[in-house]
């Protein structure tokens, strides 16, 4: 990778090392915390954990400082400046769907998921986009979900369709 | 002799009216997902693993082989017309093939691709089919010392040889060792990092962070950039067939390539990049025609680094199948499908199962002859395909990563966990993180550590079993130079 000339610390580089640093400590922290029993001394549960949060520690410790040197992000990215507004409406689909699914059922939590990331993605018809996840989302329902076996729990609207299909 | 009689057997599975359909489901279902830029067989897999509940072991591996080497095919496509490689593995084609395109050679470019593939892809089934018995013989000497330290040098080769830093990618790694320890520990029974959620006792799914890498960081990922630079789709102009000469610049890359490929994939470091990107430096010191390299692109460029690709995907089958060894994220998440029908992959295996090896290796034939024919002259349906506007693909794709996760348990938790994943996903496509060696992490992890503890076991918790074992400490050495060997070769070459 080509390197930049020093221009001072990148700080989202250098989070994500402190993030990373962060991590190791809780798997040190929740390793140091499993019960072990004296049979197991050496060979116990506990010595690939300890290796795993050392080896994020150092890797950790290496990227603050590559971040506190400049960073490694490629110009290439660095010069494409985030879309956080398209970012948050996939977000709130995300966030949307998972509230949903429980009461409303797979169906309709798509729908409304569907819509809001079209958006997000810049589709400007609303509309449309709501009635081709309504089919789209049926369709993977009842063809997809039921093929593989799985059951992704059904809303009112599934149990309407399913009895439509069953008269 | 005995190889050919066990293929044959194999075939009399693969070509039953039943697994015919799976293979040509999984071809179509590859070529299709290979196109769309986005999505990639790992993602694919992992979200139809549930089916492994439904099917017996055959038919699922004949699919996941299918959508496998089929995503392989579809990538070229992306790659020539669109320019955005669909699969990191076919980056180099879109060097040449795409300026073929442009300058009114699409057809020929698309041929070249798909006629070197399937030769590639034969050649490297046949490379499956010899070296494998081989391999599962020798591995059979090996015991739980060998294996952890054949596991650590796959590690280093995944994570820190290739890829673009090797700090980013053993971190990745790590992430993937350390998400694969959460649940309960098989060998004493205590819970490891389950933060008091009974959710996650039973581990954390491969298909919530397969998913939640590839499909939602994905989307993510997609979105925030998506004013940056929009990709034409260049028409399909040309006739599909080669000319003469075409065909004469064509063959000997094809062969070239196929030779480079197999034998990187089917070495524990796997990966196609480097075999691909070898092959076009190859093709380039070769070619008779340099100035075409670039400027209205070259049929070599595309036809040996097409036949490096498929053949090393073939190759990355050998550890799989004969070490239990995944060395991409698509074997890793395969690797998971046969752990859950409680089947173990490794030198066993072509003893405790025949029909599913060799009724698998005999369906990478048939995948090999349908493929050429799903994309020679069904490719307008496939560029078809690429026109589906990203809204409705990214959205599609959202609602496809609901039922592959809320799926498994009905459980919110999976939902969250994937999206905090996504979120991470996001943040590692961002920061030039490789994504695969999670993967590879997650499913190896704990496989390394039961190796591990079962050496210390049998060696009283004496360390030195892993060195004094002449082919153990041969695998440490060679996995500790190719990690500090590309670090001295650039301090060197600065100094």
């Amino acid at each position: 990778m080509a390197q930049r000339p020093a221009n001072g610390p990148a700080w989202p580089e250098t989070l994500i090392g402190l993030g990373l640093l962060g991590v190791a400590g809780v798997v040190w922290w929740q390793t140091a915390a499993i019960a072990t029993s004296p049979l197991y001394a050496k060979v116990g549960p506990r010595i690939f954990p300890y290796l795993t949060a050392i080896g994020l520690a150092v890797l950790a410790a290496a990227m603050v400082v590559a971040g506190l040197r400049g960073g490694w992000q490629t110009d290439e990215e660095r010069a494409v400046a985030t879309d956080w507004r398209a970012v948050g409406f996939v977000a709130a689909g995300l966030l949307c769907n998972v509230v949903l699914i429980g009461p409303a059922g797979f169906t309709l939590a798509s729908v409304v998921m569907f819509v809001l990331v079209a958006h997000g993605f810049g589709s400007r018809a609303p509309l449309r986009d709501g009635a081709i996840a309504l089919v789209f989302a049926l369709a993977a329902y009842f063809g997809f979900a039921k093929a593989l076996g799985v059951n992704i729990g059904a809303g009112p609207l599934e149990r309407v369709v399913e009895r439509l299909l069953g008269a | 002799m005995e190889t050919l009689a066990q293929l044959g057997t194999g075939f009399g599975v693969a070509l039953s009216p039943e697994n015919l359909l799976w293979c040509l489901l999984g071809t179509t279902l590859g070529t299709a997902i290979g196109v769309l830029p986005g999505l990639g067989p790992a993602l694919t897999i992992a979200l139809l693993l549930p089916i492994t509940f439904q099917v017996p072991p055959t038919a699922a591996f004949i699919l996941f082989a299918g959508i496998y080497y089929g995503a392989m095919y579809g990538g070229s496509t992306t790659s020539i017309l669109l320019n955005t490689p669909g699969e990191s593995a076919t980056i180099v084609t879109a060097l040449e093939g795409n300026k073929m395109a442009r300058s009114g050679r699409a057809g020929a470019a698309l041929a070249t691709a798909a006629i070197g593939s399937f030769v590639a892809g034969t050649v490297g089934t046949l490379g499956i089919t010899f070296l494998a018995p081989v391999v599962a013989n020798f591995a059979l000497s090996f015991g739980p010392a060998e294996y952890f330290s054949l596991m650590v040098l796959a590690f280093v080769t995944v994570s820190a040889v290739l890829g673009s830093s090797a700090v980013r990618g053993v971190a990745a790694l790590f992430f993937g060792i350390w998400l694969g320890l959460i649940g309960i520990d098989l060998q004493t029974g205590q819970a490891r990092f389950t933060f008091g959620l009974d959710e996650l006792l039973d581990g954390v799914n491969v298909i919530v962070v397969a998913v939640g890498l590839f499909a939602v960081g994905e989307t993510f990922y997609v979105a925030a950039r998506r004013h940056a630079g929009k990709d034409e789709i260049l028409p399909l102009r040309g006739s599909l067939y080669m000319t003469r000469e075409e065909w004469s610049r064509s063959w000997k890359p094809w062969l070239r390539g196929a030779a480079i490929g197999f034998p990187i994939g089917a070495m524990p470091a796997g990966g196609s990049e480097v075999p691909t990107f070898l092959s076009y430096w190859a093709e380039k010191k070769l070619s008779k025609h340099p100035e075409e390299f670039g400027t209205t692109g070259a049929i070599e460029g595309v036809a040996g680094p097409e036949a490096a690709n498929n053949a090393s995907a073939a190759g990355v089958l050998v550890p799989m199948l004969t070490l239990g060894l995944p060395t991409g994220a698509t074997a890793a998440i395969m690797l998971s499908a046969f752990q859950s029908y409680g089947i173990n992959p490794g030198p066993l295996l072509f003893q405790s199962q025949p029909a599913l090896v060799w009724g698998l290796i005999a369906s990478l034939y048939i995948a090999n002859v349908m493929l050429l024919v799903l994309n020679l002259p069904l490719v307008g349906l496939w560029v078809r395909i690429l026109r589906v506007p990203p809204p409705l693909l990214y959205a599609g794709i959202l609602v496809f990563a609901t039922i592959g996760t809320y799926g498994i348990s009905n459980s919110a938790v999976d939902l969250i966990l994937l999206y905090v994943i996504g979120a991470i996903g996001f943040v590692m496509r961002r920061y030039d993180f490789p994504a695969a060696p999670v993967v590879i992490g997650m499913i190896l992890g704990p496989l390394a550590e039961q190796e591990f503890r079962r050496a210390m076991t049998i060696s009283n918790g004496d360390w030195s079993v892993l060195v004094t074992q002449p082919l153990s400490a041969t695998m440490l050495v060679l996995a500790g130079l190719a990690l500090v060997g590309p670090m001295v070769w650039r301090v060197a070459r600065r100094g």
